[in-house]
């Protein structure tokens, strides 16, 4: 796997919702290299503040060339990226991290995103038969909601719970994929949010014998292993104390990790 | 003057180096990590990252959090084991063309003399580096490098241990770092390094819990640079053995400015976070600044701060 590092030209940078974007950056030598579950460190302004570089899962790769990532406001770095503009310039360094691991035939692929976390999941998605598979996106509330045809999901089968009730389901994505797991026939779960529902979603699967695959998030400064910054722990039987986000990850199998002290 | 006219060649000590401008222990792993977009070779070294006696597991996440124009890590020296180092590593790192310095690190002063002694006469590696001041560890690292005559002692134990030319990285957690510096080169230290990071911490003011596992950390980056300028400015009068500057630095001013202060060379540590080729930029940049200054070997450039 090679990695490349360049300025990269911002496509377009808009708002899919409420504080949350979708920012397309040209790159063809990451965008091509890039599989399902990577992720790119980006630059956000050329400047010494905000420092560090930020870590994004992969959301769709457009033409080939378009390096598709999905952010939400969350803070100084993200808020820079909102004010960009197309046609300027960002350094992006990919694609980082091993991926998510293909689906066996058959196996029917249940999606399972909270938030942010259907980033990864879209590009996985896409990257497989729209028939075997089942998205399922969890939101606080409606206003939340990135609508499947902006992601480019339009023909999938997409399932939204809100917390609040506000659309779809009432109550957490995990609810709905408990519900998807009941029925027959072999299956795989893939699964990104935040690291409350993560331990949920491993936990109905490990219950199941299913076989789940989590994307993790942490805190990053190099992406590539040299800083050992991203440790998440790892579950007595993997034979390690811990694991590296960037470089172990950030797709893992749910028996990895140890649930409990993440 | 053409380009190839600018001789950056550097001596620290018995070492020669290609160039003044080496990657920092913890920033760079064990080079392999940035291969694809940094050619080892092309370094004047390699600060490896901190090797124990046996493996250690690292701190309690999170290890990482960023601050104004720096960050605050708590990694605990998270490392493969020096064994490991030899049998994994090395082979590698032996094939390149550039300075390996391998960072050593111990809970005990025996523990600096056993890692030492299982360097010895290691082919491939063209240093010792001897870590008396990490601040995320609870024995050892810092304890050491706080205290001038523990400082003093290591050295000495890790000399008696090792045919490798030895720096010693000093904490600047201290009050006066000229004494810990003249200490160690008492001892027979070949270099000295500085500065590792300044001890800190941060809270998060919903959870009000720190946010970092480990609860405090070292600060690193741009933030701490003119603290780092200033002790170099310091320990390179105070001393007479050659001093590697490091903190902060970014970009060829930064280097320049280590440079002028008497640093006989320098050590590249977060800016490669940020940008992996940092050392390359800063490498062509000091190329560039000798040309245009008509300075034809960079070490007539070392120490002529004007004061």
């Amino acid at each position: 796997m090679v990695v490349f590092e360049h300025k990269a030209e911002v496509v377009r940078n808009e708002e899919v919702a409420p504080n949350t974007f979708l920012i397309e950056l040209e790159a063809p030598s990451i965008a091509s290299a890039a599989k399902p579950g990577q992720f790119v460190m980006l630059r956000v302004a050329d400047k010494i503040d905000p420092l560090l570089r930020r870590p994004f899962s992969i959301c769709s790769i457009n033409d080939g060339a378009g390096l598709v990532l999905l952010y939400r406001v969350v803070g100084r770095g993200t808020r820079i990226m909102a004010d960009t503009r197309a046609g300027s310039y960002l350094s992006v360094m990919g694609p980082l991290g091993r991926g998510f691991e293909a689906p066996a035939a058959g196996e029917e692929c249940l999606l399972a995103a909270g938030g942010m976390g259907i980033a990864p999941l879209v590009f996985l998605a896409r990257s497989l038969k729209k028939t075997r598979v089942t998205l399922m996106t969890g939101y606080g509330t409606a206003a939340e909601i990135v609508s499947p045809a902006q992601l480019g999901m339009q023909d999938f089968a997409v399932a939204v719970a809100t917390e609040d009730g506000s659309a779809g389901y009432h109550g957490l994505v995990t609810a709905l994929l408990e519900d998807d797991l009941a029925g027959t026939g072999r299956k795989i779960v893939y699964s990104c949010g935040p690291a409350a529902m993560l331990g949920k979603v491993a936990s109905l699967c490990l219950e199941r014998g299913v076989e789940c695959q989590v994307s993790l998030e942490t805190v990053m400064a190099c992406g590539v292993g040299a800083c050992q910054g991203c440790a998440v722990p790892a579950a007595a039987e993997s034979g390690r104390s811990s694991f590296h986000v960037c470089q172990d990850g950030p797709v893992f199998s749910a028996v990895s990790i140890d649930w409990e002290h993440l | 003057m053409n380009q190839q006219d600018a001789d950056l060649n550097v001596r620290i000590g018995p070492l020669q180096l290609r160039n003044p401008v080496l990657t920092a222990s913890g920033t760079f792993g064990y080079g392999k990590e940035y291969a694809d977009l940094v050619d080892p070779n092309l370094l004047g070294g390699m600060v490896v990252k901190g090797v124990s006696l046996k493996p250690r597991p690292g701190n309690s996440p999170p290890r990482i959090v960023e601050t104004p124009a720096g960050m605050l890590n708590a990694i605990g020296l998270e490392n493969i084991g020096v064994e490991a180092f030899l049998q994994e590593k090395l082979p590698w790192l032996k094939t390149l063309d550039t300075a390996v310095i391998v960072n050593i690190y111990g809970h005990s002063r025996a523990e600096y003399g056993a890692v030492a002694a299982q360097l010895k006469g290691a082919e491939g590696v063209a240093a010792l580096e001897i870590n008396i001041s990490c601040p995320n560890v609870k024995m050892g690292g810092m304890v050491f490098g706080t205290d001038p005559a523990a400082s003093a002692r290591v050295t000495e134990t890790v000399l008696k241990n090792t045919d490798k030319p030895v720096v010693v990285k000093l904490t600047p957690n201290v009050t006066d770092i000229c004494a810990v510096a003249r200490a160690v080169e008492q001892a027979g230290a070949h270099a000295v390094s500085l500065i590792n990071t300044l001890t800190g911490m941060a809270i998060d003011t919903e959870t009000k819990r720190p946010r970092l596992g480990n609860i405090s950390g070292g600060l690193s980056g741009p933030a701490i640079r003119p603290v780092a300028l200033y002790m170099v400015h310091r320990v390179v009068r105070a001393v007479r053995i050659p001093v590697i500057g490091i903190g902060g630095i970014m970009d060829t001013k930064d280097a320049l400015e280590f440079l002028i202060a008497g640093a006989g060379a320098v050590q590249v540590g977060t800016a490669n976070f940020v940008n992996p080729r940092a050392s390359l930029d800063i490498i062509a940049g000091l190329r560039q600044y000798c040309i245009d200054h008509d300075i034809q070997r960079i070490e007539d450039l070392i120490g002529t701060l004007k004061t």
